[in-house]
């Protein structure tokens, strides 16, 4: 999403706005399940990481594993939020994937609560809770589907239980956020928040990062965009959102959605809404005499948990800079070589959500040159950037000092990248392996000389003042040098004969 | 008085209350069964009047006989069940998964 | 003979671990078909681990202060081998993939399990008539029953079945089928006893404690059974309880409470007993003085709401799709509702809707929340008390045991017979069970004594004494 287009894009007729607070799950990246030792891992076949305890088997109880508690208190911390004692409760409810049929929880005594998340556009969206729970199993459900695959129209439903138990962390924000891309923006930098205390895959695709969005809409009051203090209209909750692009179409079709049953004159219920992606809209799909009421009760099996400062400090001293910090070290290391240079933003920004920053601040502190070291980084990396994560510095360096020193072409420079990727060696190695070694002066000037032979036509339209034609005689030098040769080089060439032949005319 | 006292029991509990707790507690009950246990609650329920009158204000709620807290596990994967063993108590199976009737509602 | 000296003289050679086992196991199918104690007998099995013992034996390893002595567990503990029901249809054929870690530190003992034991359903009675699979007739008098929950345990030591038995004491499941029976029982101090595998009623009030015919014996199965239980986050991170020699200190010095409220409350022939008790602690050079709790007649109905609120949610999870029972329906929730209507005993029932209902919203205030808070002023009269006490006297049980069917059409009144019983449950303290006399029909009378939390060694001295003198004709 460019910058311009997420500036303004009116979704509401004017004289409305919308009002959405997000419920992100996140799968916490530990070894084990949140009370039971079952390993915590994603896609081994089903039911093969299951115990008495994440199995509900009567008689089994639950322990708390300490690092779930480090986890959360960590990316509580990343959020600006207060540790607080907290208590487990469980919440009662009949669902085959729940192995209990209760979830036990964080209720109204929560581990983090009062923080806030920094949007990169400066915007602080509050949150207002993050909390430790346990994940439910599998359900996958057979039979007969609609298009959309919607669970009523099942013939029956199948269980897996490797994912119940594991811990999940509940980050709850206050609805403070004002658009669709908003709320992207915001899980965006969440993820990255996440990702860099290591503390989730945050994979929306599998699943260990998920997000609820609670959408409302109200009248705005005066010209001023929003009025915080606001009163807020009916909400519903919208859940199934898979992927960023399925939560910003979500939001928008539920936005629009109330806008218009409210100008009709019709009244918003309040309800939970799934969102069918397949047909690009919201539907509620609980039947209406469906009894809720959670029955929350402290959870009589687990002990308060009050983790200590001493216990805290310890935590907290293992966290890292945050992205925002992140992004704003890189992108002032790249100031002071390059100056203001709008164009270069989201470039820092893709490399601080790839991790690849650091590797830049190093290769850029050791005399790389930071444009090379931004759009080869920004460019070729992303394609396997676990990969370029581990590149060594050094070597790195070194590609990006040959780049500039022409020792090779930029597209030279491109595919020793990819095999740097492959493997560890040298890039000097990479490119002799390739064929790489520097094309002479003299050589690149004798091949200059051989294709203006061979294309009179062409180079005369050239020396006339046809520009355009410099591109097939570049392409001509490359072929005959199999690319070995530097773009830039050639038109210097190219104009250097084209002169002393005017001259000579 | 007299008549107060007598309908007291009404009061506490009424069938309809019956049926849907029934329903929380996924319970399906005959008609029988749904006045049996009307008034066996409220006759229980209106016991539970000789705490009603106790005043516990700003008595702390106990859910713990135990002062003890931070009770924790080191992170640490142990062997779990054998699912041979665990899928051979279950009622009904399907490739190495716990087969159920269709679910309604969708996701709560 | 007590269990110390059976695993003496089988340790010794005397008497193989076979032969007792055999013997046990012939007089439990020659009794058991009058009195229904069981509702499994581990025959092959027990047989099997007897014959183990002997070769350990033979082989000059150590078989374990228990070795070769059979012992009975309520069939709510989980037992890798055997099925463990709750006496309930929704689990009749249940067989867990795992031992709860009191099965696991009996076997480790040299203990042998020689069978399950009938009870309430869920643990969810006084009588064990609302067992699924019938209920147990009380040996003393098999017109009677022998209290419950754990009636079948108390029923297989006061027959003579087994020498030890294990159960469960919620709001007095261990105390009042003891008393009824003739027996010892000991509720342990919450968190003494690994509560792993222990299949759940009302997890903040449940403990594992012992059965037995004597104190001595008594104790023997609760040291063997306490400590702490990583599994169990509600366990105490202490060692085993050593209790054996400090029991038999005499009670000099001991300051023991007599508990007005609860002897005011009971039939004669019981609070005749208990003042002959005080009568005989004072004798012995206990300070022995009366005192009052105001708190006392809110137990029931404390324990009532907490204990069935708990409940409402463990059972959830039998829902017909992981294990158990399944009576198939058209949608998920229907097979839940058919399965659950079929499988569940109607005390379990009420218990269920008891406890949803004091859960559910605009009721939680005034039942659950306003129970816990009277629990709290429970824990607190307690305190007060025990300021001035080591140990309190009362009755365990308002009577004897009652007939058969007496109770069951009216369950408040049965809920009542657990009045004296329920306060040490909601504490969180120790408290047990030991004979003292007889009622006028020759029915067993039982004190109860209860002391603060880890307060053991107090309540056994006591315990003891009262013992000696029964022994000693005193009564």
């Amino acid at each position: 999403m460019t910058a311009a287009a997420s500036k303004s894009r009116p979704i509401l007729p004017s004289g409305w706005e919308m009002v959405v607070g997000l419920e992100v799950h996140c799968e916490l990246r530990t070894q084990t399940k949140l009370f039971c030792s079952c390993k915590n891992i994603f896609g081994d076949e089903p039911n093969t990481n299951i115990c008495p305890v994440c199995l509900g088997l009567p008689g089994s109880l639950p322990v708390l594993n300490s690092h779930a508690v480090e986890l959360a208190m960590l990316v509580g911390f990343a959020l600006h939020c207060e540790i607080r004692p907290s208590i487990f409760h469980r919440k009662n409810y009949f669902y085959p994937d729940m192995p209990k049929d209760y979830q036990i929880t964080q209720y109204d005594e929560p581990i983090n609560v009062n923080g806030y998340l920094e949007l990169s556009d400066g915007t602080r969206v509050r949150i207002e809770r993050a909390h430790l729970e346990e994940d439910t199993g599998k359900t996958i459900h057979v039979g007969e589907l609609g298009a959309s695959g919607r669970i009523h129209q099942a013939q029956w439903s199948c269980v897996d239980y490797n994912r119940a138990g594991v811990p999940l962390l509940e980050i709850v924000s206050m609805p403070d956020i004002r658009s669709a891309l908003q709320a992207r923006a915001y899980v965006s930098e969440l993820r990255g928040i996440l990702l860099a205390t290591n503390s989730s895959d945050a994979k929306m695709e599998e699943g260990s990062l998920r997000v609820d969005a609670n959408v409302s809409v109200r009248r705005v009051r005066d010209q001023d965009e929003s009025s915080a203090d606001g009163e807020l209209g009916t909400r519903c909750e919208i859940k199934n959102l898979n992927s960023l692009r399925s939560l910003v179409r979500a939001i928008d079709y539920e936005a629009t959605r109330q806008v218009a049953l409210l100008e009709s004159a019709q009244e918003v219920v309040s309800q939970t809404r799934h969102w069918i992606e397949d047909e690009g809209k919201t539907l509620s799909l609980r039947s209406k005499e469906e009894a809720f009421d959670y029955r929350y009760f402290p959870e009589p099996d687990l002990l308060p948990l009050a983790p200590g400062l001493d216990w805290q400090k310890e935590v907290v001293s293992d966290l890292p800079p945050m992205p925002q910090e992140r992004r704003d070290a890189l992108a002032n290391l790249v100031k002071e070589a390059l100056g203001d240079d709008a164009s270069l933003k989201d470039q820092v920004a893709l490399l601080v959500e790839l991790g690849l920053d650091t590797l830049a601040t190093e290769a850029i502190s050791s005399g790389a040159d930071p444009r090379i070291v931004i759009n080869r980084l920004s460019n070729e990396a992303p394609a396997d950037h676990q990969a370029a994560c581990r590149l060594d510095p050094k070597n790195f360096t070194a590609l990006v000092v040959m780049e500039k020193n022409e020792q090779l072409t930029p597209t030279q420079a491109k595919a020793v990248l990819v095999e740097m990727l492959k493997s560890e060696d040298e890039p000097l190695k990479i490119a002799q392996r390739l064929g790489f070694e520097t094309l002479g002066d003299q050589d690149l000037s004798a091949v200059v000389l051989q294709v203006v032979a061979e294309h009179q036509v062409e180079w005369s339209r050239y020396v006339q003042g046809e520009q355009q034609i410099a591109q097939f005689l570049v392409g001509q030098v490359m072929k005959l040098t199999k690319g070995r040769a530097d773009g830039a080089k050639v038109v210097r060439e190219l104009n250097k004969l084209g002169a002393s032949e005017n001259i000579e005319k | 008085m007299a008549n107060n006292e007598a309908n007291h029991n009404k009061h506490i509990i009424s069938s309809d209350d019956v049926v849907h707790v029934a329903a929380l507690a996924r319970l399906e009950l005959s008609e029988d069964e749904v006045e049996l246990f009307t008034s066996q609650l409220g006759v229980v329920l209106d016991y539970a009047t000789v705490i009603s009158a106790v005043d516990t204000t700003d008595v702390t709620p106990c859910s713990h006989p135990l002062p003890l807290q931070n009770v924790l596990r080191a992170d640490e994967p142990k062997p779990g069940l054998n699912r041979q063993d665990v899928l051979a108590q279950a009622p009904l199976v399907e490739d190495g998964r716990f087969r159920v009737p269709p679910i309604l509602g969708g996701v709560p | 003979m007590g269990a110390r000296a059976l695993a003496g003289r089988i340790r010794s050679g005397e008497v193989s671990a076979l032969e007792v086992i055999d013997n046990c196991l012939a007089e439990i199918s020659k009794r058991d078909s009058t009195i229904h104690a069981f509702v499994h007998v581990a025959y092959e099995k027990a047989r099997e681990e007897a014959k183990e013992i002997d070769a350990k034996i033979a082989a000059g390893e150590d078989p374990g202060v228990l070795a070769g002595v059979p012992v009975a567990l309520k069939d709510n503990l989980c037992t890798k081998a055997a099925p463990t029901t709750c006496s309930s249809k929704i689990l009749e054929n249940w067989v867990p993939p795992y031992d709860a870690t009191v099965v696991t530190k009996l076997k480790a003992a040299g203990a042998v399990i020689v069978g399950k034991t009938n009870m309430d359903e869920f643990a969810m009675g006084s009588s064990t008539e609302h067992s699924a699979f019938g209920p147990t007739l009380n040996p003393r008098d098999t017109s009677r029953v022998p209290g419950g929950s754990s009636g079948g345990s108390a029923s297989a030591v006061a027959d003579g079945m087994v020498t030890l038995a294990l159960g469960s004491d919620t709001g007095g499941s261990i105390r009042q089928p003891a008393s009824f029976c003739g027996v010892v029982g000991i509720k342990p101090t919450y968190g003494s006893v690994s509560r792993y595998g222990l299949v759940a009623f009302a997890s903040s009030l449940d403990q594992i404690g012992p059965l037995a015919g004597n104190v001595d014996d008594a104790t023997m199965l609760l040291e063997v059974v306490s400590g702490w239980d990583p599994l169990d986050s509600t366990s105490l991170q202490r060692p085993s309880f050593i209790l054996d020699s400090v029991s038999r200190e005499g009670v000099k010095g001991i300051k023991v409470g007599i508990l007005n409220e609860l002897v005011d409350l009971v039939d004669n022939e019981v609070a005749t007993q208990v003042r002959k008790a005080a009568d005989l602690l004072d004798s012995e050079g206990a300070a022995v003085e009366d005192v009052s709790m105001t708190s006392i007649g809110w137990g029931i109905p404390a324990y009532y709401l907490i204990a069935s609120a708990e409940a409402s949610s463990n059972l959830s999870r039998y829902d017909g799709v992981r294990y158990g029972l399944r009576v198939e329906g058209a949608n998920a929730t229907l097979m839940n509702s058919f399965t659950r209507a079929k499988g569940f005993g109607a005390e379990v029932k009420r218990r269920i809707m008891l406890g949803t209902y004091a859960l559910s919203a605009g009721y939680y205030d005034a039942y659950y929340a306003k129970a816990q808070k009277i629990r709290t002023l429970i824990i607190q009269d307690f305190q007060r008390v025990y300021e001035r006490f080591d140990a309190l006297l009362a009755p365990t049980t308002p009577s004897v045991a009652f007939l058969l069917g007496e109770k069951l059409t009216d369950p408040l009144a049965m809920y009542l017979s657990d009045i004296c019983t329920v306060p040490s449950s909601l504490a969180g303290h120790p408290a047990m069970n030991i004979p003292f006399g007889t009622a006028s029909g020759g029915l067993p009378v039982g004190i109860q004594i209860m002391a603060p939390a880890l307060g053991e060694a107090s309540m056994l001295k006591v315990a003891k004494t009262l013992e000696q003198a029964s022994q000693g004709g005193f009564q």
